[in-house]
């Protein structure tokens, strides 16, 4: 295997050429592959077919194709409710998310003031505590605070658990704007706040892009926390949904089947979308 | 924020100041520029102290509270009964269970997850054509929610599933197994399930460690004659220490609070004997549906100690130098 020494290195770009990998090379990534996705696309597959079908043959293909399992879903279940009270939840915990950890992290990067790095501490200290260990008296908080079966019982808490890692990622990037930018902005007339405004916020796009994203993918697939504040099923999220309609309907497999691959495909879609920017926006996250 | 209408106004330091160039008036200057930099650093991180202490640090702050009484949570509690919630617990042979199968988890993942993780991922670092196509494909489990993948495993491996007609149709049908019934079985067939949803996050972190690793390196040790996989014992592999204790601390912490698979995949009877309960779905069993709130909330801050003692014992020992000033708060 000597990839690494054939690959050529264009001089113009500085990006080596990818080359054709070996067969070998080719037969893992596979098999790796196949590994990753056979069941989703077993699953996906068997919404177009029928439970005696599947019943019958478990590995087979459909034959026919039916279409109606997925139309039965959409047209019969809460599918587009369920799945619009999770984009209201994922949007508004991301946007809080995004707003509240830039305008926290800019301070943590960009001011010096006595207590900063006591402050970065206190955040910091919220990876260390698992979101599920407070939801029982999380719960009896937000029952008191009368916000049981409201969007808000998800987001604030959402919002508070994706703070850390939030602040954690961003304030590196915000730190590595150099100083003279800062400096070129004030004798433009620009105060600290306008530059982050006007500097530091397209310059660390990436990075909000990412922390934007894992809040979002995040808050798209919580089930713990839904499914102790929403009793309302009207507030349902997809993932109470799915649940929901695989317990009620279990002798309906084709029909399970068919609700899983609906409610996947949103989360596959968004991070086929956004996968560049995660991956990039982590490794400013784990230098180290 | 209350702090937008100041983004206009005149950086403070400038030497236009209103107040002209003279000594007093540059003191006073001074002065008003202080005190709107502290208005500012309030102003920006107040929304997220108070959002962070009033929805992470005041609940776990109660949970402590309540785990001292005999409460059904209704109205204030009254019946203070000490230490008797921790003591009950961890002389129920259930919640026993639930630790064995969290360190089965936390274990498993770190001794499993970490070497395929890592073929995988120096695997897709190389350079061949189509490989973002593969990329993308090993992180699909991993984007799915816990409980549509859960869903999904439980309709592929209960009854007489798919996975036990593709044994059969292999001529393995002596592997058959009730998967997800078998009291001895059930965590190991979920710690797989885990391990496939999970490997994906670990080559994520990996592949963006890897990109960091400089390409001058490699090469040279490439010139200097070293074969693939010398370069990536010797260079590669070394220098992704950091990453790969990252990914062991997030993947412990993940481990130890482990509930929405569980949840969905075991069967009540079968969690309720032990077989399957996680310290997570033990706690909401007992808190929130059999509604003993002192005692669940005993166990909630029994979860919570275990893994911040095992967060702090990780970073005092492996993490330090890869996130200084993280979680010691010292600056890099």
């Amino acid at each position: 295997m000597t990839m690494a020494v054939n690959s050529v290195r264009s001089p113009s770009t500085g990006r080596r050429q990818a080359s054709w990998g070996t067969p070998l090379t080719y037969a893992l990534a596979l098999a790796v592959a196949a590994v990753s996705i056979a069941p989703v696309i077993y699953v996906v597959i068997g919404g177009f077919r029928t439970t005696p079908q599947i019943v019958a043959n478990p590995a087979g293909l459909p034959d026919p194709f039916v279409f109606d399992n997925y139309a039965r879903v959409l047209t019969q279940s809460n599918f587009w409710q369920q799945a619009f009270n999770s984009a209201v939840i994922a949007l508004g915990t991301t946007l809080a998310v995004v707003v509240l950890g830039l305008a926290a992290a800019f301070v943590l990067a960009r001011y010096s003031f006595r207590g900063r790095e006591g402050l970065y501490t206190f955040f910091t200290l919220g990876l260390l505590f698992p979101a599920g260990a407070a939801i029982l008296p999380l719960y009896l908080m937000l029952r008191d605070l009368d916000l049981i079966n409201s969007y808000y019982a998800v987001i604030l808490p959402q919002v508070a658990f994706s703070l850390p890692l939030t602040i954690v990622i961003l304030r590196p990037f915000l730190s590595a704007i150099p100083r003279e930018l800062e400096d070129a902005a004030a004798i433009d007339g620009a105060s600290r706040l306008g530059f982050l405004w006007r500097v530091a916020m397209p310059l660390s796009r990436p990075a909000l892009v990412t922390v934007g994203v894992l809040a979002f993918v995040a808050s798209w697939n919580s089930f713990l926390l839904p499914l102790l504040v929403l009793s309302d099923v009207n507030l349902h999220t997809l993932p109470l949904g799915v649940q929901n309609f695989s317990s009620q309907y279990t002798t309906d497999t084709a029909g399970v089947l068919a609700f899983t691959s609906l409610a996947m495909l949103p989360a596959l879609l968004f991070f086929t979308l956004a996968e560049k920017q995660i991956v990039g926006g982590l490794q400013g996250a784990v230098k180290g | 924020m209350t702090s937008t209408n100041q983004i206009r106004m005149p950086a403070g330091g400038a030497s236009a100041s209103p107040a002209g160039p003279g000594g007093a008036g540059r003191a006073s200057a001074r002065r008003a520029e202080t005190r709107r930099k502290w208005y500012e650093i309030i102003g920006l991180t107040t929304p997220a102290v108070i959002i962070y202490v009033m929805f992470v640090l005041v609940p776990m702050g109660f949970a402590v509270y309540y785990s001292l009484f005999r409460w059904r949570g209704v109205g204030p509690p009254t019946e203070f009964v000490g230490l008797r919630n921790y003591t009950l617990a961890f002389q129920d042979p259930i919640f026993l269970d639930a630790l064995r199968n969290n360190a089965i988890i936390v274990f498993g993942s770190l001794l499993i997850q970490g070497p395929i993780a890592l073929g995988v991922a120096l695997l897709l670092n190389r350079r061949f054509r189509g490989r973002a196509v593969f990329r993308l494909l090993v992180f699909v489990p991993y984007v799915l929610a816990e409980v549509t993948v859960g869903i999904m495993w439980k309709l592929l491996l209960t009854g007489d599933g798919t996975v036990d007609a593709l044994l059969r149709s292999l001529g393995l049908g002596g592997l058959v197994r009730p998967w997800l019934a078998d009291l001895d079985l059930v965590i190991w067939t979920l710690l797989a399930v885990l391990t496939w949803k999970y490997v994906g996050f670990a080559i994520i972190l990996l592949l963006a460690g890897l990109s960091n690793v400089p390409d001058e390196l490699t090469e040279a040790a490439a010139i200097d004659g070293a074969s693939w996989w010398q370069i990536q014992r010797h260079v590669t592999i070394p220098l992704l220490g950091p990453t790969i204790r990252i990914w062991m601390f997030l993947s412990m912490i993940g481990s130890l609070q482990i509930f929405d698979m569980i949840w969905v995949t075991s069967v009540p009877a079968v969690r309720s004997l032990g077989a399957s309960a996680t310290m997570a779905t033990y706690m909401v069993d007992n808190g929130f549906f059999a509604r003993l709130w002192g005692y669940g909330n005993a166990v909630a801050v029994i979860l919570f100690a275990i893994s911040f003692v095992a967060a702090l014992l990780f970073q005092r020992f492996l993490l330090r130098r890869d996130i200084e000033g993280a979680i010691t708060g010292r600056a890099k």
